[in-house]
């Protein structure tokens, strides 16, 4: 389905709330959300959280033949899918155009700052070389697809063994994981994406934008490094204007925040590491909470809400009670008024649209009914006493009965009983009226 | 490739040319007659035409109208015959969708598009040898292309390709230095206000180089500016500061303007030598 669009006022409070440097999680514009990583129970799986965005990675291998121009070197294949239980927007054919983009981000940053000695993985030179295949699916799109991506890339290719192979002369035996363990890929650096969304033409900056933020945002500048703060890819999006500066200052901010997510990476491999080795239990389900419903609660947000200039209880406190914006009810034939404007059907003739004008004002009379009922919650009596009903001429009848005011239809509004004195009234104009017909 | 030393000690790169030095750069505009507009550009022998049309009625789903401005829709497109292995895509495959995404992003900030709402400007770029800094002279012919179309922009959009060997960044990179593996950065700007339009860097760089990269890269735009300019000058009134250029196989001739007799043959700007008309 079309994603929804962003209502105007929402996109300008979230701008207003940026601009004042505020974040609706109650983050600080460098901060990033809490990353948490959890290992499959093969090698090779794993599942990355950035707050709610969560994106799953899986590293195979196989044996092929190389490629023809690299014949010593193995390939590695890198693909992320953006599957449709992650946004409702999501569905196989609409996502083209974001889907390439990340795709190729995610290849240049792995791929061409080569982090994978593509050597190592060479069995027979010419004739059999590992191919590693990366595969990324996006489980929930909460903002920020590319960070969570690569650091499941990385993450998933440092966790993945591949089987062991030995070559005897022209003999290559594969060994499986019981005879001999599996061994790791040799990777040489880690390089992870730090986003930075811009706002108001390049004015104020965030880190690691969320899905509301990545709606208003200018544009994004998307900057992956790795600890020895080596730069492995820049990209910029989305048509902002950069300044040289800017540029600068964005990627020694990459550099630190590098160095905390590979830290936390490094510390999650180690643990799944002893977890595995001491026997323990691992895996999907072992690292997923145990809720139970009655447990169940939102954190609250920290925000810091104490220099709101404007607080709304003030602003209703002090505004006047709104004004009863009644317009004045218009009395079509006896028995019937009605209140406000209906809609105006342009087709029969104007008997015919008389009396359809009649049942929508009748409708309309239903509905402002309740309407004002439920606004007010005052009784409202008798405003029809306020105005007298406009009188429309073009009855065809020469005998006009006029209503009046306190026996006027709109007192139905205080008390339901009335509701059948109305109608003994009226009734008498209805016999009249017939008997007028019968006459001529 | 042990041997093949991209910078010398005497600081003279593969091709002769020192570090911050741009490859000869040829253009023309108005190239075919069909298009709107349309540009072709040589940089040194990596070879570009870009085309331009609009702005015109959206093709296709009018959804996709934007109420305020105009679309602008690019495809880039390599020809089979322009690298050195025949390539068996031509366009389709994710890199030429890449680069075409990019294309729009950094036309959609410079072209004024609120000026033409609900409509669509068409840009297809067309490379036919790829030698190195494919993307800057993609939007360097494109650029040419829009201004021969007449369609309003902020300021040229200038790009050029920088890396960094030996502690110096080079401007400008050949496939021979591409290919050698070091860091490569595009980088597209405007050139009055300096602004940033597209910035894209592979391959590790440290972080504390990027500045020098970033310079040099800036200051290779600045000068692809002024022969854009000039190009764009002589395009449009061929006077006896900007004498006509001679008009290779597809330049437009036109025999009216009178010929104008130039004893002088000089260097007008660095790298880059006008041929004039010799006068019988």
């Amino acid at each position: 389905m079309k994603e929804t669009p962003l209502s105007n006022c929402e996109r300008r409070f979230l701008l207003r709330a940026i601009e004042e440097k505020k974040r609706l999680d109650g983050r600080q514009t460098y901060d990033y959300r809490n990353i948490r990583i959890s290992f499959g129970t093969d090698y090779g799986c794993c599942i990355v959280e950035l707050g709610k965005t969560r994106v799953l990675g899986q590293v195979s291998c196989e044996l092929v033949a190389p490629k023809l121009n690299r014949a010593t070197e193995g390939i590695l294949f890198f693909n992320l899918e953006l599957s449709q239980m992650a946004a409702p927007a999501f569905e196989p054919g609409r996502q083209s155009d974001l889907l390439v983009k990340l795709n190729r981000l995610l290849e240049r940053c792995l791929r061409n700052s080569k982090c994978i000695d593509t050597e190592s993985l060479c069995v027979v030179a010419g004739e059999k070389v590992w191919q590693i295949r990366v595969d990324l699916h996006l489980l929930n799109h909460d903002g920020n697809i590319i960070d969570a991506a690569s650091v499941a890339a990385i993450v998933a290719l440092c966790h993945f063994r591949r089987p062991d192979v030995s070559v005897q002369g022209d003999e290559v035996t594969l060994y499986t994981p019981e005879e001999r363990d599996p061994v790791p890929l040799s990777i040489h650096h880690m390089p992870i994406c730090v986003s930075f969304a811009f706002f108001q033409q390049g004015t104020y900056l965030l880190v690691d934008p969320n899905e509301r933020e990545e709606r208003v945002m200018d544009g994004l500048l998307v900057i992956a490094m790795n600890k020895h703060r080596e730069i492995c890819t820049i990209q910029s999006s989305g048509g902002i204007m950069l300044l040289k500066d800017q540029v600068l200052r964005c990627s020694k901010i990459a550099g630190v925040k590098v160095a905390e997510i590979t830290e936390l990476i490094q510390k999650a491999l180690e643990n799944d590491q002893k977890v595995r080795k001491e026997g323990g239990k691992f895996g999907f389900a072992e690292s997923i909470a145990n809720q139970r419903i009655t447990a169940f609660k939102m954190e609250k947000a920290s925000i810091d809400t104490s220099d709101v200039e404007e607080k709304a209880e003030e602003i209703i406190a002090e505004a006047e009670p709104p004004s009863e914006v009644v317009s004045k009810p218009v009395l079509w034939t006896p028995g019937t008024a009605q209140i406000g404007e209906g809609v105006e059907n342009s087709w029969g003739d104007l008997e015919d649209s008389e009396k359809e004008d009649d049942d929508e004002g009748g409708s309309d009379e239903a509905i402002i009914l309740d309407s004002i009922k439920m606004d007010t919650g005052i009784e409202v009596s008798d405003i029809g006493s306020q105005d007298a009903p406009i009188i429309l001429s073009d009855s065809e009848e020469e005998e006009m009965i006029i209503l009046e005011p306190d026996k006027n239809p709109k007192k139905i509004r205080t008390q339901t009983i009335s509701v059948k004195q109305e109608k003994a009234p009226n009734k008498k104009p209805v016999k009249r009226r017939k008997k007028k017909r019968a006459a001529n | 490739m042990a041997g093949l030393e991209l910078l010398s000690d005497q600081g003279y790169r593969v091709d002769g040319r020192r570090a911050g030095e741009l490859r000869k750069i040829q253009a023309r505009m108005g190239v075919f007659a069909q298009a709107d507009g349309s540009a072709y550009i040589e940089q040194g022998n990596t070879k570009a035409l870009a085309v331009v049309y609009g702005p015109h009625e959206i093709r296709g789903s009018r959804a996709r109208a934007l109420p305020d401005r105009a679309l602008v829709n690019c495809q880039y497109s390599s020809a089979t015959f322009s690298t050195g292995e025949r390539k068996r895509r031509p366009h389709g495959d994710r890199k030429s969708c890449e680069m075409g995404l990019q294309l729009r992003q950094t036309f959609e900030a410079a072209i004024l598009t609120q000026l033409h709402p609900r409509s669509q400007i068409d840009i297809y770029v067309q490379v036919l040898q790829a030698d190195g800094g494919t993307y800057a002279a993609c939007v360097n012919a494109a650029t040419l292309a829009v201004l021969d179309a007449g369609i309003p922009m902020r300021d040229f959009v200038c790009a050029c390709s920088a890396g960094f060997v030996d502690g110096t960044a080079l401007a400008d990179l050949s496939h021979v230095e591409e290919a050698a593996g070091g860091p490569q950065l595009a980088l597209a700007l405007l050139p009055a206000s300096g602004q940033i339009a597209l910035l894209e860097m592979d391959a590790r760089l440290h972080e504390d180089h990027l500045e020098q990269v970033l310079e040099a890269a800036a200051q290779a735009a600045q000068d692809v500016h002024i022969l854009l300019d000039r190009v764009v000058r002589q395009h449009i009134w061929p006077s006896p500061d900007y004498p006509l250029l001679q008009s290779g196989p597809w330049g437009c001739f036109s025999p009216n303007i009178p010929r104008v007799s130039w004893h002088r043959q000089g260097w007008y700007a660095p790298h880059f030598m006008l041929r004039t008309p010799q006068l019988q």
